[in-house]
């Protein structure tokens, strides 16, 4: 027998539905579940009083700072690498040779996984240059892990910039890097600043490179030769040594809400980015 | 133009081409480190009995790595036939069936799944998913099961947003022109859009197993990290990540290099995925 070819499609678009929805429900479970749980043990004591016994009790004060200051510095490094990068690839050459293999390069960077990030910067910055675990060595090796995003995201951005902009430019007699800093890069930067806040974003949930290069003292690191602990590590520690539930589900909270903000914000950016070209 | 704004020029092309090529440095100094380091155990206990010795024992001489490498794949490709098929659905759903609302609510919201940290999904797996496959399954519920599943959810958002990019790109006119036929919208997506999206979806399932291969901080919450080979789906298994994260904080002389020869192999294998997945995508542009 024949199936009706309508019945197989408003099956197929009832099975799709569910799909769709079924998936957008996890999402929805697992910020409920963190919500739910970690809302009971949240106050201004637990983000700004210090941890005791481990973060058995008190807060995470420290680990607050550790994530903002390798954040911040991850980001300083990183955005006038990047940026230079994207303004080199996009303004400066005509497709080659040498952009191909840069290209490449920024490629394979992008698909490393954090812990070979974390393997070499352990190796490298930790043992070699000697610099420990500390605030320094994660930066650095933060900083090649968010490069391609940022790389990618500002090559974008500069390319969505029309050409005339830079036409009406050169023919007034400016010359190629005024017409890049005057003309190109203010209309490409909520593009660049998007790519800065989904790398933030991605460094404020990262574990696996940072747990190796910045180590997890939990005191209040005072200098940049100084290890420290960032949330995501605080959280990672607490609950997979069972040190205290309440406590893992309060950081988790904060954790994923301040990711969420953050990549919320990034998406608003790019969101009005995107209206104002089309 | 004057000689001085020449000079200038001069002097910003110079830095911009150094960093542009720093990239390409970063790139070769992580390969010649992990490289340099993990290769000589490779010559000195033999590649062979590294990659296909099947006892870690690395204070007592003994570095066989492929129960991890089997592992790695296996939780691989779990987390890809759960993650596959509802990552590509969601793709067509939101592509071919979502109102141009419901689409704005629903992208954001399935890449925000992306932005939460992977240390969170270990966590959530270990109080839900782990008790639910010891009391349905049973074992410990450290698995192979509960990874891949976690891992699944991991990868929607890079199946998802490459298949569904993909899809968007297949020209309306394919799609108008089945209709055009008579086909109903359903034939048309599985005779038309989805056969000329072919190489982008592929590619989206290669880098969501490239994503599931270089997991590490969930993995080896849930896996339970033993030894051998997972014989079902219900027994504990250790990655090639879980390995290298698991004792890097302690490993000295040549158990550290032991791992570093893990590194090796991990960064053979992503790096051959990414190569596939990017011909996949290439050749479709």
């Amino acid at each position: 027998m024949r199936i009706n070819p309508r019945f197989i499609d408003s099956l197929m678009k009832l099975s799709l539905n569910i799909q769709a929805f079924f998936t957008v429900g996890v999402l929805v479970v697992i910020v409920a579940i963190i919500l739910i749980k970690g809302i009971g043990n949240i106050n201004l004591e637990f983000i700004f009083s210090f941890p005791e016994d481990m973060g058995r009790h008190g807060g995470i004060y420290p680990t607050i700072i550790g994530t903002i200051m390798l954040a911040i510095l991850s980001i300083i490094f990183a955005t006038p690498l990047g940026v230079g990068t994207a303004i080199f690839l996009t303004e400066y050459t005509k497709e080659s040779m040498l952009t191909k293999i840069i290209r490449f390069g920024v490629e394979s960077l992008a698909g490393i996984p954090s812990i070979l990030y974390g393997l070499f910067g352990f190796i490298f910055f930790v043992i070699k240059l000697k610099m420990g675990w500390s605030i320094l060595s994660g930066v650095l090796t933060i900083t090649i892990m968010i490069l391609p995003t940022i790389i990618r995201t500002s090559e974008e951005a500069i390319k969505a910039v029309p050409k005339n902009v830079r036409i009406v430019s050169f023919s007034l007699g400016a010359t190629k890097w005024e017409t890049v800093t005057k003309v190109v890069l203010p209309s490409a930067a909520p593009g660049i600043l998007t790519g800065i806040m989904l790398s933030i974003g991605r460094v404020v949930g990262e574990t696996a490179a940072v747990i190796f290069t910045m180590g997890s003292s939990l005191r209040l690191p005072t200098s940049i030769m100084d290890s420290g602990r960032t949330m995501a590590v605080h959280f990672y520690i607490l609950a997979r040594e069972g040190i205290s539930m309440e406590k893992a589900y309060a950081t988790a909270l904060i954790l994923v809400f301040s990711i969420l903000l953050i990549n919320i914000v990034a998406y608003y950016i790019m969101n009005r980015v995107i209206s104002k070209y089309s | 133009m004057n000689e001085r704004a020449s000079i200038k020029e001069g002097v910003v092309k110079t830095v911009l081409t150094t960093f542009a090529l720093s990239s390409l440095l970063f790139l070769f100094l992580i390969f010649i480190f992990i490289l340099i380091e993990g290769s000589p155990l490779f010559l000195k206990v033999g590649l062979k009995n590294i990659i296909l010795g099947s006892k870690w024992a690395p204070t007592k001489g003994s570095f066989g790595i492929f129960p991890m490498i089997i592992s790695s794949f296996l939780v691989t490709f779990g987390a890809l036939i759960i993650g596959a098929p509802l990552g590509l659905s969601c793709a067509i759903y939101l592509s071919e069936y979502s109102g141009k609302r419901l689409k704005m609510i629903l992208k954001p919201a399935l890449e925000l799944l992306a932005g939460i940290p992977s240390v969170v999904y270990g966590f959530l797996g270990v109080i839900y998913i782990v008790p639910l496959v010891r009391d349905h399954l049973g074992g410990s519920g450290f698995s192979l099961i509960s990874t891949s599943i976690i891992l699944a959810i991991m990868i929607l958002p890079t199946i998802i947003s490459i298949s569904f990019d993909s899809i968007m790109s297949v020209p309306k006119t394919y799609r108008e022109g089945s209709y055009a036929m008579g086909a109903t919208k359903w034939q048309t997506i599985y005779k038309i859009v989805v056969p000329s999206a072919r190489s982008g979806i592929l590619a989206s399932f290669i880098l969501g197993m490239g994503r599931a291969i270089g997991e590490t901080m969930a993995v080896i919450m849930i896996a339970g990290n033993a030894l051998k080979i997972p014989m079902s789906i219900t027994d504990p298994l250790r990655t090639l990540t879980g390995n290298i994260a698991l004792e890097l904080a302690y490993a000295t002389g040549d158990h550290r290099l032991g791992l570093f020869s893990t590194g090796i192999v991990l960064l053979v294998i992503i790096m051959a995925l990414n190569y596939i997945a990017n011909f996949g995508i290439k050749r479709r542009s």
